[in-house]
């Protein structure tokens, strides 16, 4: 067992039937980490979720927790407790007994359960709620709800199903960083299951990419944004410009490469996605915000390249650029914040785009 | 406004209130003429009485009958909602082999003419030598009243979220913990409104009592004896008053706690939303 491992997943494979919904997962996941599943429907989070928790058996591979093997293990003899997508709070009991529910099974007098229920509840900001009946909540509350008698269990590790997606927006965001927050205090290790990138970026420490059964990439966000390993993963984490490009020459220390829209560059060797090969290279990624438009003649950037607005929209405090890059066939996005004295450019608007080699990422 | 033309303008309503009159009037009758005093029943009536309620209290085969006639009930809705509540779960959260086909096996009954029941059951029970007893009634009941039971506790499985039992189990309870502790007390209004509505079912039943009962007569039974001899008659209907009251009674106190258990757990309140 690695130093600080508290999940172990090797080899994992699930099928049901003739569909297969995972194969060949490996990952490890820290202990006190904040793990997410991330992933398009149907990719498979919720089956992996499942078996880390004992509701289903893995058909291949081992799923360990703590150092243990799980096989053989029902949900209720292991050390994790889940927060459902519907919740699953019981209707017939009051919010108090749902959350002391699990309590009932360990050694513990009524007072004990009781002190430990009011804690939970205060924990996640329901103090008082105690008595209410499950009905009477709203979904953020029966959220709340739910995490608290999770939480009441002292599990080593908390899943939760996209405990989100039934809360509007607003409410969304706000529980994302209470969330994070409460996690952070408590130093539990918290795997959530969501198909939202931009909520994984923001809770995670670490996130898993799953497409198809299959983990595409597993790495922190930044990494995830800044390096990934696929135009896949690419387009489904924020928005990526694709064009094409070719690498011209290597060594073990940098390469050159040929982009018809952009123009030639120079790249770090490490700049390439690991286990790929330079001459596989077809396609260079640049994310909107990399690209800049030189408003006036005394900006720079690093490279510039001449191009044509086709189209603008207004964000507020951003603006979406479409530009045709003079050697290009499609438009790329730019992104620009709004800020004094730049003024929203016109279609036809002729433009210098400025970019850099940083920020150029390498696709096969 | 003329009362014809109201109707006849509001066809649907009329059609609504004849059909009703003609489903509840001659329920009606039967305390009517429990409670006048003449021996023939037809109309003008003569008087009140309470006599025949007097006669009712004096007949002891009667008593016997009533008797036979409760237990019968009354051990065929446990059994039938036993059964139930296991042949309902099973449809409801398994897939097995040949599932359709129990399914229907176990609905057949309910479109089955009960005389056919009634004498291949009897043909049977004579063929393995059982003799006719109230159990042998029993038997009979459960076959006829499971496909009730099966619907009704089928419907509250599904109501039930199947995360439900998962965040039990989750939560460290043993599977028996989480039958008694979630899912017994969130179908408990499907198995009261079966219960009920087997009880109503067993205790009323002829056509299959008739056959398959041996020394012990049910109550269906006990009055068709009765209806030959045209001076039981208002002591028939007196009878008949107070099972109608009784039915009246179960079925209110069924569905206000349904009623009250649909409201503990939010959910809406329809009036058959328990039954069936
Ligand atoms: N019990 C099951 N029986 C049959 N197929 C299943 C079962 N559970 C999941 N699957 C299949 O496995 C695949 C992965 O399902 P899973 O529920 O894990 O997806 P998901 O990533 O959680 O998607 P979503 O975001 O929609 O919840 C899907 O193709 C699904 O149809
Ligand atoms: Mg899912």
């Amino acid at each position: 067992m690695s130093e600080n491992a508290i999940i172990e997943i090797e080899d994992v494979s699930k099928s049901f039937g003739s569909v297969t919904a995972l194969s060949g997962v490996d990952a490890i996941i820290r202990e006190g980490e904040f793990f997410s599943l991330l992933g398009p429907s149907g990719c498979g989070k919720t089956t992996l979720l499942r078996l880390i928790a004992g509701f289903d058996e893995p058909t291949g591979g081992t799923v360990s927790i703590a150092g243990e093997p799980m096989a053989g293990k029902p949900a209720n003899m292991r050390p994790t407790n889940m927060v459902f997508q519907s919740y699953a709070i019981f209707p017939h009991l009051s919010v108090g007994e749902n959350v002391g529910y699990g309590l009932k099974k360990k050694k513990m007098s009524r007072q004990e359960i009781a002190d430990e229920v009011t804690r939970a509840l205060a924990m996640v900001d329901l103090a008082g709620y105690g008595d209410r009946a499950a009905h009477e909540l709203s979904g953020g509350q029966r959220q709340r709800v739910a995490l608290a008698r999770a939480l009441v269990m002292k599990p080593k590790v908390v899943l939760l199903d996209e405990p989100l997606s039934a809360l509007d927006k607003k409410l969304r965001e706000q529980m994302q960083i209470e969330l994070r927050q409460l996690q952070k205090q408590i130093g539990i290790t918290f795997i959530l299951v969501t198909h939202d990138q931009e909520e994984a970026l923001i809770m995670s420490d670490r996130i898993a990419v799953l497409f198809e059964g299959e983990i595409a990439q597993l790495d922190t966000p930044e990494a995830l944004y800044r390096r990934p390993v696929n135009k896949r993963v690419a387009s489904f984490i924020g928005v990526m410009n694709f064009m094409p490009a070719t690498v011209t020459a290597s060594s073990d220390t940098a390469m050159s490469v040929n982009i018809p829209s952009l123009g030639q560059v120079d790249l770090r060797a490490d700049q390439l996605p690991e286990g790929l090969n330079p001459a596989a290279v077809d396609t260079i990624g640049v994310r909107p915000e990399m690209l800049t438009i030189l408003f006036d003649e005394s900006e720079t950037a690093e490279r510039e390249a001449p191009g044509e607005v086709t189209s603008a929209s207004y964000c507020g405090d951003m603006t979406y650029y479409s530009v045709l890059l003079a050697q290009a066939d499609e438009p790329v996005t730019i992104s620009m914040r709004n800020t004094t004295g730049r003024s929203i450019l016109t279609p036809g608007t002729q433009v210098r785009v400025g970019w850099g080699h940083e920020s150029v990422v390498l696709f096969d | 406004m003329n009362v014809t033309r109201f109707l006849s303008r509001n066809w649907l309503v009329s059609y609504a209130v004849v059909y009703m009159v003609l489903l509840y009037l001659p329920a009606l009758l039967l305390p009517l003429f429990a409670f006048n005093s003449s021996t023939i029943i037809a109309f003008p009536l003569k008087g009140f009485t309470l006599e025949w309620f007097g006669v009712l209290i004096e007949t002891k085969a009667l008593h016997k009958a009533v008797q036979n006639s409760l237990i019968i009930a009354l051990i065929t809705s446990a059994i039938s909602t036993l059964l139930g509540i296991l042949g309902a779960r099973a449809i409801v959260r398994f897939r097995f082999p040949l599932k359709r086909g129990i399914v229907g096996l176990i609905m057949v009954p309910l479109i089955l003419p009960e005389i056919i029941v009634g004498v291949s059951l009897l043909v049977l029970l004579m063929q393995i030598g059982i003799s006719l007893s109230i159990w042998t009634v029993i038997a009979g009941h459960v076959l006829i009243c499971l496909p009730f039971s099966v619907a009704i506790l089928s419907s509250a499985f599904q109501g039930l979220d199947p995360s439900l039992e998962e965040a039990s189990m989750d939560l460290g309870e043993t599977r028996f913990g989480t039958f008694r502790r979630v899912i017994f007390p969130l179908i408990l209004p499907g198995i009261i409104s079966s219960m009920l509505i087997t009880f109503t079912i067993s205790l009323d039943e002829f056509i299959i009592a008739f056959f398959l009962t041996g020394t012990d007569v049910t109550l269906p039974v006990y009055i068709w004896g009765q209806m030959r001899f045209p001076a039981k008659l208002p002591s028939i209907m007196a009878l008949g008053t107070i099972l109608l009251l009784l039915s009246i009674f179960l079925l209110v106190l069924g569905e206000l706690f349904r009623r009250r258990s649909a409201r503990r757990q939010g959910k809406s309140t329809s009036p058959t939303g328990g039954l069936v």
